[in-house]
């Protein structure tokens, strides 16, 4: 991805009046950092606020570097906050969605993908016509009909609520039509069956397209708010998203407590990002718009 | 012979049937999970537009066709309204501006609904060209031959990933009366002093202002990909022409851009019409009802006001505004597949 971004066509064609090239230069990385900036000033102002007293964080003027660092709020927050518990459920939680997610969906997208028979297409479109319903139009009949099942704050409820989705049928399906059908005609005169072209062939093939599923997913549930907000009541339930929300309303003017949970909140999917970031930019790259 | 074409046809429908069960048997796990978890809540979702019920016992649900619709819509009073209106008008007393927010805008002006549908039909009107223009800038930027082009990606993409509650919680700090923002636009010169979601104006930009910050890392990338799939020789053509870097940028990027503009908007508007974490982070549809979207709408009759029927009928309201960009996006795609 690096090197195709490098090898950009307008550089190869803009030769002439090297004065003028180094001035556009100059303001092309002027403008980019502004943005950076920008984008990253929130980021920075919560890591600064969480290092403060509570009556530091609304000075005037603005101290970017805290006078000394109140390092014991993070050791504060963990007492005041049963963080260690969000955090365990949005893990399972996340866990569970993405194995079941991948797996089922897989399964589902080769049987789409390279396999001939009959409802196939009216299965699909089942998929299909889904994909364009807005969760919200019908996130209360669903809760309706868990509740009535006894899934009502329950952890269980929140990973059936995700483990399902078109979209990862989707996905897998529009890659695995890539993969050439030969390949499993071959692979089935040497008599392998179904289930082994999926094990052997398919899976081993498809790496990057699960790469992106399995980020994605995760990403999607730690960072989801409003299912786990309707759905999980007890303290014991809840997820890092809605355990913080719930702090940060109880404790409301406790704003470097506050920015030093929101920071513990964003590390674990930062690192997710930051070490697999190849993979969620090409995810985008090739099925965003289609996804 | 006959028989032998028989006896074929059958080992085939069995050979058939198998390979059907085989096939079942990939789909089944994920469709099962899908059809009790989607497909079911979706279809009751329908019926239970057209019943009043609070969500107690079964048989407390009554069948009322049309009277939900009418409630979110609240017909009676709009249509008597708007008849005021007109008639004020025929009488020839009529102060315009007065009868147009009074009467014919009442829907917009004083029904949820109405101010549900303008607060939503705002954000996405102002959000959409704004995150399409910051992400288009950011795309070409960063694919000419920059340094560092690939950290410069990673933060711009960086919010995208970042949980909602962590950013929107620092995002309404940042916005309060003496917060970083405030000090930075009194420093030039403006007098503004006030927590930005505290005022039924500003409410509404620090919504968008998230929402654009948010986003726009996301599209940038999408049209990183695209703009890699611009054919270098329309440049080296155009430059043979003589044309300038703003004539190729106007005829030959924006135009090569077009399909990928086109889905990303659709994408776009159908994302900004579901908005809801970021509202009901920063301003839980405040203050007043100046930030009310429709799905904070429908949480509310949903789960604060338990009246099933009425979310349902909002819910649908939400389904067929999202399922008609869906089909104009199918409509538009056959298009762009021929052009």
């Amino acid at each position: 991805m690096s090197q195709t971004i490098s090898a950009s066509p307008v550089r190869q064609i803009r030769k002439d009046n090297p004065m003028l090239a180094l001035v556009g230069k100059i303001l092309l990385y002027i403008v980019l950092t502004a943005v950076a900036v920008f984008t990253l000033i929130p980021f920075v102002w919560m890591i600064s606020s969480s290092l403060k007293l509570d009556r530091e964080v609304f000075v005037y003027p603005i101290r970017w570097i805290p006078e000394t660092f109140h390092w014991e709020n993070y050791s504060l927050i963990w007492q005041k906050v049963p963080l260690l518990t969000y955090f365990k459920n949005t893990a399972i939680i996340a866990l569970a969605v993405t194995f079941l997610q991948t797996l089922t969906s897989s399964f589902a997208a080769y049987a789409f993908a390279k396999l001939r028979f009959k409802g196939r297409d009216v299965l699909f479109m089942a998929y299909i016509a889904t994909i364009a319903v807005p969760w919200q139009a019908y996130m209360l009949p669903q809760f309706i009909m868990m509740r009535s099942m006894g899934l009502y704050d329950t952890l269980v409820a929140m990973m059936v609520l995700q483990a399902f989705s078109a979209f990862g049928v989707f996905l897998m399906r529009q890659f695995y039509q890539s993969v050439p059908t030969d390949l499993c005609e071959a692979a089935r005169i040497d008599g392998l069956s179904e289930y082994g072209i999926w094990a052997r062939i398919m899976l081993p093939l498809s790496k990057a397209a699960i790469a992106t599923l399995v980020i994605f997913t995760f990403v999607g549930t730690w960072n989801d708010y409003m299912g786990p907000m309707i759905y999980l009541t007890r303290d014991v339930n809840k997820t890092v998203q809605v355990g913080l929300r719930r702090f940060i309303q109880e404790n409301s003017s406790d704003y470097h407590l506050i920015m030093a949970a929101s920071l513990c909140s964003l590390l674990p999917v930062s690192v997710v990002f930051l070490s697999l970031q190849k993979y969620f930019i090409e995810g985008i790259a090739t099925s965003g718009l289609k996804g | 012979m006959a028989q032998a074409a028989a006896a074929k046809k059958r080992r085939m429908s069995k050979l058939e049937r198998k390979n059907t069960l085989i096939a079942y048997s990939f789909i089944a796990p994920n469709f099962l999970g899908f059809a009790i978890f989607t497909l079911v809540p979706v279809v009751f979702a329908v019926l239970l537009s057209f019943i009043s019920w609070n969500g107690g016992a079964l048989d407390t649900m009554k069948w009322v066709g049309l009277e939900n619709y009418a409630e979110i819509f609240n017909i009676d009073k709009v249509i008597d309204k708007f008849a005021d209106g007109i008639a004020a008008v025929q009488a020839g007393d009529a102060d315009w501006n007065k009868l147009m927010e009074k009467n014919f805008l009442y829907f917009f002006n004083r029904v949820d609904l109405g101010i549900a549908l303008k607060n939503t039909v705002f954000f996405t009107v102002v959000t959409v060209p704004l995150t399409l223009v910051c992400s288009i800038a950011l795309a070409i930027a960063l694919n000419k031959a920059v340094k560092g082009a690939v950290a410069f990606r990673t933060i711009f993409f960086f919010p995208y990933v970042a949980s909602m509650v962590a950013i929107c919680v620092c995002w309404n700090f940042m916005l309060m009366k003496d917060g970083p923002i405030n000090q930075l636009i009194m420093g030039l010169g403006i007098n503004f002093n006030k927590s930005w979601t505290a005022d039924s104006t500003m409410a509404m930009w620090a919504i968008i202002l998230v929402s654009v910050w948010r986003n726009m890392g996301y599209y940038m990338v999408i049209y990183l990909a695209a703009l890699q799939g611009v054919p270098v020789e329309l440049y080296e053509a155009a430059t043979v022409d003589g044309a300038s870097k703003w004539q190729q940028f106007r005829n030959v990027t924006l135009p090569q851009l077009k399909p990928t503009t086109f889905f990303a908007s659709i994408m776009m508007i159908i994302s900004c019409f579901k908005i809801y974490d970021v509202v009901a982070i920063m301003t839980e549809g405040g203050p007043g009802r100046s930030t009310k979207m429709l799905v904070t709408y429908i949480y509310e009759s949903a789960f604060s006001k338990i009246n099933y029927g009425q979310a349902s009928a909002i819910s649908m309201v939400l389904l067929l505004i999202v399922l008609t960009i869906t089909i104009i996006q199918f409509a538009s795609e056959k298009k762009f597949a021929n052009d």
